[in-house]
């Protein structure tokens, strides 16, 4: 009795992969009229100077986003982010600073030695949260609020609540210098996106955070090492937020105790209008990209027009809410 | 004589399948009446029916005469009609009484509960049926067996005259089971009725006055116990004599394949050892719940032994996760394609390569041609109808689905397969091509264990056929020197 047929309903989709095109280009198309209706209400929106500095806003939280979209597509979560790019920020801030009292001894040191420091701090971050998602079966709502606060304290301890100043113009080339006129975080934007586009959709790496989000126990008995791909996902997510928060204070010039709060938000916003599932199993990169773009747009052309960023806020979470409705609605029509 | 409820005719059909041609029961006050059938024989569609959580497409309903129509369950308990599932659903942190008069506690004042009041009803309704249960325990305290006692007591506590029991026993003990008896007893004796749905026949001779039998959704025959004896009552339930239906044209050699000794899981298995032959169908028989799935889940790594061997091609192996078991040559069909078969979000190709990602991707990257062309080659072979292999593997039938799911372990190149209710929940035609690819595969060579707990399959198909009886083995027996009445008979 328990046979239920569902030839019927998606036939005239014809294929999920096509519902997904339909899903990305709704967003896209989201996207376009969006940047339409800004270029025609403000002559300056469509400057170069104004697209690079978009995407130079763009760049921190998609970073941080992309990292989130492999969480979230394994039915995760990851709330730790913002507090690991202050953390990650601030640890390698202290090997790249010239000021005498904030650094640690014989600072400032090359960014050869910073920049993996930082990254290890996201790293091991992440690892610590994966552990306790994938072998103690914590939810990882609650896993990473955990770490949410641990690292945020973590980084008041490190270092004593003041900020560390003065980064070394080496340092900061990631954040401030460009390629080719492109800046640097752009660039380092564009490489992790495209990086994650091919080891989601190109290998078997992909294939495993697709089979584990869309049903772990079907995963499982296919051979699918369940929970070590889970602790994979959480580092994956810290060692992207660790990269992140080394731009922000590279952009910055020095690393606020205070950076990154509820960075976590905007990085989850991108991958919902993105399209992917909080359920697990269903999305894209590129979703990602554009939610993630959207979101970067909309505040540059809010602020463009000279709207208050408190409705901004209000615009922003408007569009969540009603991004994933149409969502919803698609998929239960279809 | 008037019936307290007498059913004639009772119609139900999904989406044009028939699940219940014509239900008919018969139910006299202070008795216990056995309704029985195999799995599909419609008897959950009867009770949904009568419960008011399905619409009949047809026939009567008589309460006290009265012709009744339920459309929610809250009217068939307010007509005096309860039912305690086989699944129970307590809500563990509340107390019994907040359990038994959930929804219509005594109000004191100012809107809240009074809860001395409902506790002492409760109370004074365990004491009257003798349980031996506290009002004020919380559910979640309870042994299942306990938690029935509450549901039977919740059933009182709305006068119910009429009490379903659905496989009441399927996850208690024999002790508990026992308990159960008396309070049923008990009911009787009061002048209640009870319709009791259980696959274990001893139960059914032990405390039934009555039976009725359903077969592939229709009323078969009905009767006193007392005039009836074992066999036949098996012979009404199982009924047809095995047709065609089956493909058989394996050979076993007698060359072991799958040898497995002593196998134990505290709680779950005891002392399991069989060997499957190379060539050989091995099924296994026995209720849910017997232990026939935790057998496989240990040989795949799903579960651990406590104790015991596993030996294939004469070499023993550890298994301690699927990768080791599925390395070994081991494939796995699950019994619920849909929970731990199938990715329901993904296309059917990669579904079909789900359990060969590694050997498809060489070096890390998946490579697409090898993918394209094992999901062509597996769609071909077993004839998976998709309209192409990127469609959701949701939109599929459930035959097709299952056929996906034997695409995937075949695409593995298996020595031995695992089949856990292979064709559950699929069509007859679909049937037949999976016992063709079956009996194909054990032709070639490889080894077979089959579980079903559809008889005919398992008598159509099998070699040799092992019966599982409470997590024991009750013996291993040739398909040409057992039949159906045996095969149940030692199940119960």
């Amino acid at each position: 009795m328990s046979t239920t047929d569902n030839n019927s309903s998606t036939a005239w989709l014809g294929s999920d992969r096509r519902r997904l095109i339909i899903q990305e280009y709704g967003i896209f198309l989201a996207f376009l009229l969006l940047a339409f209706i800004l270029s025609v209400s403000n002559q300056y929106f469509l400057t170069p100077g104004n697209i690079s500095n978009v995407l130079l806003q763009t760049s921190i939280n998609g970073i941080l986003a992309i990292g989130m979209t492999f969480v979230i597509l394994t039915r995760g979560i990851d709330l730790s982010v913002g507090s690991v790019v202050a953390l990650a920020g601030i640890v390698s801030a202290s090997f790249a600073t010239t000021s005498a009292t904030a650094g640690i001894v014989g600072a400032p040191y090359s960014p050869f030695v910073a920049l993996p420091i930082g990254l290890f701090v996201g790293i091991a971050c992440g690892a610590i949260v994966g552990i306790i998602v994938s072998r103690f079966s914590v939810p990882a709502f609650v896993a990473t609020l955990g770490m949410l606060s641990a690292a945020r304290g973590m980084t008041l301890i490190y270092g004593g609540g003041k900020p560390v100043p003065a980064l070394t113009p080496d340092f900061r080339w990631i954040g401030t210098g460009s390629v080719f006129g492109v800046p640097m975080p752009v660039v380092l934007f564009a490489v992790v996106f495209l990086v994650s586009w091919y080891v989601l959709n190109r290998t078997r790496f992909g294939r495993y955070i697709y089979a584990v989000g869309g049903n772990p126990h079907a995963a499982n008995t296919s051979g699918i090492n369940v929970s070590r791909l889970r602790f994979s996902v959480y580092v994956i997510s810290g060692g992207l937020s660790g990269l992140a928060g080394m731009i922000l204070s590279a952009r910055t010039g020095s690393a606020l105790p205070q950076a990154g709060i509820a960075y976590e938000l905007d990085a989850i916003a991108a991958v919902v209008i993105g399209g992917t599932s909080l359920s697990g199993g269903v999305g894209r990169i590129t979703g990602t990209l554009i939610g993630a773009l959207i979101i970067g747009v909309m505040n540059n052309g809010l602020d463009l027009m000279g709207i208050q960023s408190y409705y901004q806020q209000v615009l922003k979470g408007a569009l969540i809410v009603g991004a994933v409705m149409l969502d919803q609605k698609r998929n239960m029509g279809g | 004589m008037e019936y307290l409820l007498d059913v004639e005719g009772l119609q139900k059909s999904f989406g044009g399948v028939a699940a219940l041609r014509n239900g008919r029961l018969q139910l006299r006050a202070g008795s216990v009446h056995a309704l029985c059938g195999g799995n599909g024989a419609g008897k959950s569609t009867f009770l949904k029916i009568l419960m008011g959580i399905l619409t009949r497409d047809g026939g009567h309903i008589r309460r006290r005469g009265q012709e009744v129509a339920y459309s929610t369950p809250a009217e068939a308990l307010a007509a005096g009609i309860a039912i305690i599932e086989q699944e129970l659903s307590p809500i563990p942190h509340m107390t019994v009484a907040e359990n038994i008069y959930l929804g219509r506690e005594p109000s004191a004042r100012f809107g809240g509960i009074d809860f001395k009041t409902m506790n002492r009803n409760a109370q004074a309704l365990l004491d009257r049926l003798e349980f031996d249960i506290r009002a004020n325990q919380f559910m979640m305290n309870l042994s299942v067996a306990q938690v029935q006692l509450v549901e039977i007591a919740k059933a009182l506590s709305h006068d119910a005259e009429v009490i379903f029991m659905d496989e009441p026993t399927s996850a208690i003990g024999e002790k508990e089971a026992q308990q159960l008896f008396s309070a049923i007893e008990r009911l009787k004796a009061e002048g209640k009725a009870i319709v009791y749905v259980s696959h274990r026949l001893s139960e059914i001779f032990q405390i039934a006055d009555a039976y009725t039998v359903f077969r592939d959704g229709s009323y078969v025959g009905s009767g006193n116990l007392a005039d009836i004896d074992r066999p036949e009552l098996i012979r009404m339930i199982v009924g047809r004599e095995l047709g065609e239906e089956y493909i058989k044209t394996n050979a076993p050699t007698g060359i072991a394949g799958l040898e497995v000794s002593n196998l134990t899981i505290p709680g779950k298995i005891k002392d399991i050892s069989f060997t499957a032959h190379k060539g050989e169908i091995l099924g296994i028989y026995g209720l849910m719940g017997s232990g026939r799935t935790e057998i496989f889940n240990c040989l795949f790594g799903l579960d651990t032994a406590s104790e015991g061997g596993i030996k294939l091609d004469g070499e023993a192996i550890s298994v301690s996760r699927p990768a080791d078991a599925m390395a070994r040559g081991l494939a796995f069909v699950t019994e619920d394609r849909k929970l731990t078969g199938l990715n329901l979000t993904d296309s059917v190709r990669n579904n079909i390569c789900l359990a060969s990602l590694p050997e498809m991707s060489p070096r890390f990257s998946m490579n697409r041609r090898m993918e394209m062309a094992a999901s062509q080659d597996m769609i071909k072979r077993f004839a998976i109808k998709a309209a192409r292999d990127t469609m959701s593997v949701s939109g599929l039938s459930g035959g097709n689905q299952q056929k996906v799911v034997l695409g995937k372990w075949f695409l593995r190149n298996p020595k031995v397969l695992l089949l856990d209710e292979p064709t559950r929940g699929v069509d007859v035609g679909a049937k037949r091509e999976i016992y063709r690819i079956i009996c194909d595969f054990a032709e070639q060579g490889g080894t077979v264990v089959m579980i079903s707990s559809e008889i005919d399959e398992v008598l159509g198909m099998s070699d040799r056929i092992l019966v599982m009886r409470q997590g024991r083995s009750a013996g291993i027996f040739r398909r040409e020197e057992t039949d159906a009445q045996s095969l149940v008979h030692l199940s119960t």
